[in-house]
């Protein structure tokens, strides 16, 4: 039968899938993929759990909020990337050390 | 009706989607190819909402990430690639060591997950719960919905400006 298990375990294969695409992309739209990937990770888990052990409707309302700050999250880091790149020709996230000493 | 086989099936060729196209956007060279990959991802996970009886969540999900977020993001790596240079390559960098403590926080959270006695509540049959989350979004949640509103408001501003080319 599939419980509430099942689907803990799939949000935490997200979660780790989206942590490495942190730590191992150097493209900065990349590392914006792997965010993403965290995010919907979390949303499975209070969608999971608003079902299963809650019975109300609260985890999917945190979920709808969730999505809301991924929406900004991603207008506002794609802004920065953007001017990134303006400044430095390059998204590759090891040339954003202009504020070394 | 909620554990038969249908159900099964169904569960584990969309978690198998979600992980596989996960998988893709990590480890594939192109970045257009992780874009897609994410896309049904994205996909994947709209349909585990299914599952779950979420329907207005994975209505949501459809329109913000795969109409929103996806289509910004393919923005954004068009944006900052010169056209004429398609290969839009992403290197990895040190793979192993980030494998390795993937691999080991995957199997910290799942032990730990599964190890733990959740209280579990009474499953009702899922509902439509388009109407019960208006109801608590003007009800009981009025204040964190105001605040996500003037929240987006304040991110389109501030990336409009971070964005903008200053006058000379």
């Amino acid at each position: 039968m599939i419980g509430l298990n099942h689907y803990i375990l799939v949000s935490a294969a997200l979660f780790s899938l989206g942590l490495i695409c942190v730590l191992i992309r150097k493209n900065a739209v990349n590392v914006l993929m792997g965010v993403e990937l965290i995010l919907n990770a979390a949303n499975i888990n209070l969608v999971a759990f608003s079902r299963f052990s809650a019975a109300n409707l609260n985890g999917q309302l945190f979920a709808i909020f969730v999505i809301v700050i991924a929406a900004a999250e991603a207008a506002v880091a794609l802004a920065i990337v953007l001017s990134m790149y303006r400044l430095l020709k390059s998204v590759n996230l090891d040339r954003a050390d202009i504020l070394k000493g | 009706m909620e554990n038969s086989l249908t159900i099964q099936i169904l569960f584990y060729s969309f978690a198998l989607i979600t992980v596989a196209s996960a998988c893709l956007v990590v480890f594939a060279r192109s970045l257009i190819y992780s874009a897609f990959g994410l896309l049904f991802a994205f996909f994947g996970v709209a349909a585990l909402y299914v599952l779950l009886g979420a329907d207005f969540l994975a209505a949501t999900q459809m329109i913000i990430y795969v109409g929103g977020i996806l289509v910004l993001l393919l923005f954004g790596v068009m944006l900052t690639h010169k056209l004429y240079d398609m290969k839009l390559t992403s290197e990895l960098f040190q793979f192993w060591p980030a494998a390795i403590l993937m691999l080991g926080l995957f199997a910290t959270i799942a032990t730990a997950l599964l190890k733990t006695h959740w209280f579990r509540g009474k499953i009702e049959a899922p509902e439509p719960t388009t109407a019960a989350i208006g109801n608590l979004f003007l009800g009981e949640y009025i204040l964190p919905f105001e605040i996500a509103s003037i929240f987006l408001l304040i991110a389109l501003i501030g990336a409009a400006m971070i964005i903008r080319r200053k006058p000379e």
